[in-house]
């Protein structure tokens, strides 16, 4: 671990104009250490400010110079004092030079490590670069960047420079900002220099790689266009998963006292015969056995090595293709890269020339591959040019793995056009998707694309670390809130919807009041509960299942009574919704039957009553709907309103029956003759 | 955080290590049933027609097979396949036109094949398909054959065979299975001996028991077996019994040829029902959200789950896992709290606040927005796809707001980005939008949306700027040499390139191998590696010229390949490992490591010295002090 110990200098601008992103620069930096402090343990890391009100450094005192540039913290082994250094960057008020920063952090580490530690010195530069920096004492600035990346190369530091632009920077002097880009582009080119340029505050997170990993070669070898033309590659994994960090079990048996307890938990398996659970199988005495049809066939590991597929190593080509033969969703697995020997010139112009004819004619190529000798299966992929536009990165290929017939699943699907006239969109709704899709753009014109997968940082690793540290100083903190700025890459960006609300509204009416408001609660209430019964740990609070009305009905007005009534009980935002709306269109009923002049009323009475026996029906409460027409019923006999009862029964409205409802207690013959009989008792 | 603590689906689990996916496949309507119905009549043991398979098509000495062969090999492969691809599909192989009888009803002429252990229609086993490769040496003597419905007898095989097929496929309910006759014959009239009253009756009988066993949901297909100089001829007999009108008529001996080809061509391969993997709401913006139904299409194919077993006894194993305290050795329960090293602290968290940290979103799949197609890049990839596909189920108006989107997303070729956050891997991913594809009235590819997981920058690794060249520009290649290399590409082109075409060579080796262990087979025979390139292609001029100059326009005329190695620059820990090589050499031979051998005396050496030799030697250097000693000696003849 120690040999590939690496040491960073990180030169944060703290002046002026770039308080307002501090507060990110400082959430980056210290997870960047609080993993160094998991996985890279031995790492040393150093922080230089510069913009800072005071002078501390040690360039100053020797040559003198260097102002408003601070050495935080001296290169050292990480610690937990380092991330609490940075979780707390001063604010400094003067501008900032970055090149007297480069410089300084430069001194240190060659005074520090001189000509050892070649490749492992790194240095980070964090600066808007908005900024003059100072003229030299002779020559141009170009000329000093020039001197001062040389030196940078020879003593094989390496330098990762993200400069924060777009958004984030205001009002600044272009001419400043053109000059200062040029200098940084002669580092970018004379030295190994990541030059990255950032517009959002999720990009300044992501821009910074927080862990270093040491690509391995998967492959090393010929890349065999044909059994006379190979060509000398090296492939190494584009892409891989950063998982979520492995945790282990925890064991609180060992006593209080003893302080070298590990706290682990051990695993054991152990293999016992069916038949016997007490007999525990020594692992020799086992054997693997495959399924065949209802029998299991063993095969011990020595038989299968023996006849097993076993492919010479090597990557053939089988031959050239449209890219449309390919589609996207094929992609398998993680992505490899291929890049020429290194050095190699003859092998760096065929794949350049390779790559660059395929761009031009949109083709792929198809590959056999089997990485190492040994290996017991091969794999077909999709080779694609990636055509460099950097005159110092040589051209490459990225490789994708593609399915084997195997592994694809003929599943058919209906055909969109099957479907009946409703559920096929009309010309104003294709429209409004239009718009919403135009709307929506994350890569508008002339703009920085958003969300840039290169850009965007993993919110739950970031908040698994934030914790992580979190805790250790506070055993009992509770999970933190995610991070506004991380939010942005789980949630839509509000400001882009607020901008063009008419766009989303229009969007919003072509296509919510559709269907049966009352057919789909009932429906989500049961997934709900089947949810949460079934996997408790699936994200989605309730408290997001989706309102189909824009406006929030709470009452039940007069002009639309059944419509409210509807909207109301199907509410899913609290239970309480379902009582208040039977409880509130039991009024209106009542209110009606009550204003009724000369029946005048009746039918919107009835219309209303329909609505609240279909509710009750779906909600599974009978009883409320029962009582109440029994309710109604005396009322009206009381209030000399039989002519009501007649109009109902006339209708044909009945109790809710089991039948209809199994928690009713009426059975079907009560149900119909409730209105009649009491009509003929009437009599 | 281990896998067993996270009770969240699992969208790239198995169907075969999903304890549910056993019963649902059992209730699933794509079960089959199906009885193959061969005729054994001394007919199909004259005729016989030139082998069908197309590799021995050029080989004219190849014994020409006998109808029956061909419908025994026929069944044989199928069988093959089908205990891998659905083992729980059951058959049945019936025989009629026989000498013997052997049937539940005890009707003449029909003989069901079985083997013990079994029923007669069942899941195939091993033991069936091994005795039915072998059943043909034995066939005269045990089951016979004899002629079809002869004049003077009242019998009626053919009659007696669909009846018993019938009644082996009582069982199940046609709603959930597929029942299926698969007929085997080559007497295109096989009431042709008799004559009057008595061949119409039999027709008229035999048509109405087919009718009875269509009408209970079973399907009769017919594969007819004919020659070039006799073809059968459909329309004598069996048009009406498997009920052929119109222009089916007309194509049906074509499509029945293919079919039997099919049989003997299947590739083995598990198959998986349409299973539904998850359903969710995906949320495109305050208030309007659509349902939708994700499935696996691709998912990399294993060889199917491991047992373990006893090697004694065959029996299986099973697997009991315990845990331990490791500092106190107590047994102790599955604990709900873990733990990581940090700053020299065990910092403990609880699964509970685990999977919070893991809740970053609210609901399942949030639109974020739209990108061009082309901004997709191609290392944005990190695990297969998942397919996502409408549902009204609980929202109506889902099908519509999809299809409305989807059809305005291929229009304006973009994609969509979206946060998925679901509990194990929440990520943002890409949908794209998939017009359906019908290829000769197959779908190729369904309507729907494809979601591909993005990786987050800390997945993405910047391999092509780490060999960035600090010495300035890189040459990239002249507009001679791309030419040259798409005068190449031109030249090898794989016109209708398609990732259905190549299977897994490992996978069907390992089902060559367990088909063969499982058979008792004495050899194993060679699968065909369609993976390897076309060498035959490669090598015709054109191709070969192509190649040539490309070379030349790139590596000059008197290119050789061996010297290209020295323009390498060998790297750091390349140059380390050979000084340490050489170093170990010199060191080495200050020793003589015979006469220390001899007197026993390596064991007084240090490690150190002692792999000097090893590494002088290029012997592994690994191990302990004794293992050392005794590979020197090993290595020395000693």
């Amino acid at each position: 671990m120690a040999r590939n110990k690496e040491a960073l200098l990180l030169l944060l601008d703290v002046g002026p104009s770039m308080h307002y992103v501090l507060p990110e620069v400082e959430k980056v930096c210290s997870m960047l250490v609080q993993k160094k402090l998991i996985y890279n343990k031995y790492d040393e890391v150093g922080i230089v400010l510069f913009g800072t009100e005071d002078t501390d450094n040690e360039l100053t005192t020797e040559v003198g110079g260097y102002q408003h540039v601070v050495v935080m913290k001296n290169s050292k082994v990480v610690d937990g004092d380092i991330v609490e250094a940075l979780q707390q960057l001063p604010r400094g008020t003067s501008d900032g030079d970055f090149l007297d920063a480069v410089i300084v952090a430069m001194d240190m580490l060659i005074k520090k490590f001189g000509e050892t530690n070649k490749g492992k010195k790194r240095l980070c530069l964090i600066t808007n670069a908005q900024c003059p920096i100072k003229d030299p004492y002779e020559g141009s600035k170009e000329e000093q960047v020039t001197t001062i990346a040389k030196q940078m190369t020879a003593h094989g530091m390496r330098m990762e420079s993200i400069i924060i632009r777009g958004t984030l920077s205001q009002d600044a002097n272009k001419e400043i900002i053109d000059e200062n880009d040029r200098l940084l582009n002669i580092f970018s080119k004379e030295t190994s220099t990541r030059l990255l340029y950032v517009e959002d505050p999720i990009s300044l997170f992501g821009a910074l790689k927080t862990r270093n990993i040491t690509p391995v070669t998967v492959f090393k070898g010929d890349l065999e266009l044909g059994p006379k033309l190979r060509i000398k590659v090296l492939v190494y994994k584009k892409t891989q998963e950063e998982k979520f960090p492995t945790l282990k079990k925890y064991s609180d048996k060992a006593p209080q006292t003893d302080k070298f307890a590990t706290h682990e938990v051990k695993v054991d398996y152990e293999y016992k015969s069916a038949e016997d659970p007490d007999k525990v199988v020594p692992p020799d005495q086992r054997i693997k056995g495959y399924r065949y049809g209802p029998q299991i066939v063993p095969i011990s590991s020595a038989e299968w090595d023996a006849v097993k597929f076993k492919p010479e190593k090597g990557v053939k080509l089988l031959g050239f293709t449209d890219s449309s033969n390919i589609l996207r969703h094929q992609y398998m697995k993680d992505v490899y890269v291929f890049i020429a020997e290194p050095g190699n010139t003859k092998a760096v112009l065929a794949v350049s020339a390779l790559s660059r004819a395929m761009k031009e004619m949109n083709k792929v190529a198809i590959l056999r591959c089997a990485w190492r000798q040994g290996q017991s299966n091969v794999v077909i992929g999709v080779l694609t040019p990636n055509v460099s536009d950097r005159e110092n990165i040589p051209d490459s290929f990225y490789f994708n793995i593609l399915p084997f017939a195997e592994d694809v699943r003929e599943f058919q699907f209906p055909s969109f056009s099957s479907f009946p006239a409703s559920c096929q969109p009309n010309k104003q709704q294709l429209e409004s998707a239009a718009n919403f899709i135009k709307m929506l753009d994350l890569a508008p014109d002339g703009k920085k694309e958003v969300l840039l997968p290169d850009f965007t940082p993993n919110p739950v690793l970031a908040r698994f670390y934030h914790y992580l540290d979190l805790k250790s100083k506070h055993p009992d903190a509770s999970v933190p809130p995610l991070d506004y700025t991380l939010r942005k890459i789980t949630e839509p960006e509000t400001n882009l919807i607020l901008q063009k609300e008419s766009v989303v509204d229009s969007f919003r009416r072509s296509f919510e009041l559709q269907g049966n408001p009352l057919k789909k609660p009932r429906r989500l209430l049961r997934d709900k509960t089947s949810d949460e019964a079934g996997k408790e740990n699936i994200t989605a609070p309730p408290a997001n299942l989706i309102e189909y009305k824009s406006v929030k009905v709470e009452n039940i007005g007069d002009l639309t009574p059944v419509q409210d009534f509807e909207a109301m009980i199907s509410r899913r935002d609290s239970p309480d919704w379902v009582l208040k709306a039977i409880k509130d269109m039991k009024n209106k009923i009542f209110g009606m039957v009550e204003d009724s002049h000369e029946g005048d009323n009746y039918p919107k009475a009835l219309e209303c009553l329909i609505a609240l026996r279909k509710g009750c029906i779906l909600e599974q409460e009978p009883k409320q709907f029962n009582d109440f027409l029994k309710h109604l019923y005396n009322f009206c006999q009381e209030k000399n309103l039989q002519s009501f009862c007649e109009y109902l029964a006339s209708k044909g409205l009945t109790l809710i029956p089991k039948t209809e409802a199994i928690d009713s207690d009426v059975t079907d013959e009560e149900a119909r003759s409730f209105l009649v009989k009491s009509e003929s008792k009437s009599d | 955080m281990d896998i067993e603590d996270d009770p969240d689906y699992d969208i790239f689990r198995d169907d075969e290590d999903d304890p549910d996916a056993q019963i649902s496949r059992e209730n699933d309507s794509t079960k089959e049933y199906v009885v193959y119905l061969v005729d054994a009549s001394s007919k199909m043991f004259n005729t016989t027609c030139p082998s069908s398979s197309p590799q021995e098509e050029g080989n004219k000495e190849d014994e020409a097979e006998y109808h029956f062969q061909i419908a025994l090999s026929s069944i044989s492969h199928s069988l093959k396949a089908q205990i891998i691809n659905k083992s729980y599909d059951q058959v049945a192989i019936c025989f009629f036109n026989t000498r013997e009888r052997k049937n539940l009803q005890d009707l003449n002429g029909v003989y069901v094949f079985n083997v013990a252990d079994r029923d007669y229609l069942d899941r195939p086993t091993a033991r069936l398909i091994k005795e039915f490769d072998n059943l043909e040496e034995s066939f005269s003597k045990n089951i016979g054959s004899q002629h079809g419905v002869m004049p003077g007898t009242r019998e009626n095989p053919l009659y007696n065979a669909i009846w018993v097929a019938q009644a082996l496929l009582r069982k199940g309910s046609a709603k959930t299975v597929d029942k299926r006759i698969l007929l085997f014959t080559n007497e295109d009239d096989p009431f042709g001996r008799v004559t009057g009253a008595i061949k119409s009756d039999m027709t008229r009988t035999t048509l109405q028991r087919a009718k009875d066993t269509q009408d209970l949901g079973i399907t009769i297909e017919l594969l007819p077996l004919s020659c070039p100089n006799e073809i059968f001829d459909i329309s004598k007999f069996y048009a009406d019994l498997i009920g052929l009108e119109g222009d089916d008529l007309v194509n049906f001996m074509a499509s029945a040829g293919n079919k039997l080809e099919d049989m003997k061509d299947q590739l083995r391969k598990r198959m998986f029902t349409k299973r539904r993997v998850n359903k969710f709401k995906f949320t495109l913006v305050d208030g309007v959200s659509i349902d939708l139904n994700s499935y696996a299409l691709i998912r990399p194919t294993v060889p199917g789950s491991i047992t373990w077993l006893d090697s004694v006894t065959n029996r299986p194993l099973k697997s009991v896992r315990n845990f331990f305290c490791a500092d106190t050795g107590a047994l102790v329960e599955e604990s709900t709290t873990r733990f990581h090293p940090y700053k020299s602290q065990n910092i403990v968290f609880s699964t509970k606040e685990l999977s919070e940290i893991k809740r970053v979103a609210t609901g399942h799949l949030n639109l974020l927005g739209f990108k061009p197609l082309s901004y997709l890049r191609d290392y944005y990839n990190l695990k297969p796809s998942t397919f996502l596909y409408p549902s009204d189920e609980s929202t109506e108006g889902s099908m519509c707001t999809f299809i409305a989107l989807h059809r305005s997303m291929i229009q304006l070729n973009r994609f969509a980005v979206a946060f998925s956050g679901s509990s194990s891997r929440p990520q943002m991913v890409a949908l794209i939008a998939q017009d359906e594809v019908i290829q000769s009235g197959v779908q190729i590819e369904p309507p729907g949306m494809h979601m591909i997981y993005l990786p987050y920058s800390d997945d993405i690794r910047l391999i092509e700027e780490r060999y960035s060249d600090t010495s300035g520009a890189v040459t990239k290649a002249s507009d001679d040499q791309i030419k040259k290399a798409a005068d190449l590409i031109k030249r090898v082109d794989l016109k209708d390139f398609s990732v259905f075409q190549f299977s897994n060579p490992a996978l069907q080796r390992h089902y060559e191998v367990l088909q063969a262990l499982a058979l008792e087979e004495d050899e194993i025979p060679e699968i065909k590696d369609e993976t390897l390139p076309d060498e035959e292609g490669m090598a015709r001029p054109r191709v070969v010229r192509a190649l040539e100059e490309f070379k030349t326009s790139v590596y000059g005329e008197n290119y050789d390949e061996e010297s290209e190695h020295g323009t390498g620059k060998p790297t750091e820990a390349s140059k380390k490992r050979k000084a340490h090589t050489e170093y170990a050499m010199k060191e080495c031979e200050n020793y003589d490591w015979g006469e220390l051998a001899d007197t026993g005396k390596l064991k007084d050496l240090t490690v150190v010295e002692l792999k000097y030799y090893l590494s002088g030697h290029n012997l592994p250097v690994s191990g302990k002090k004794e293992a050392l000693v005794s590979r020197i000696l090993t290595h020395m003849g000693k």
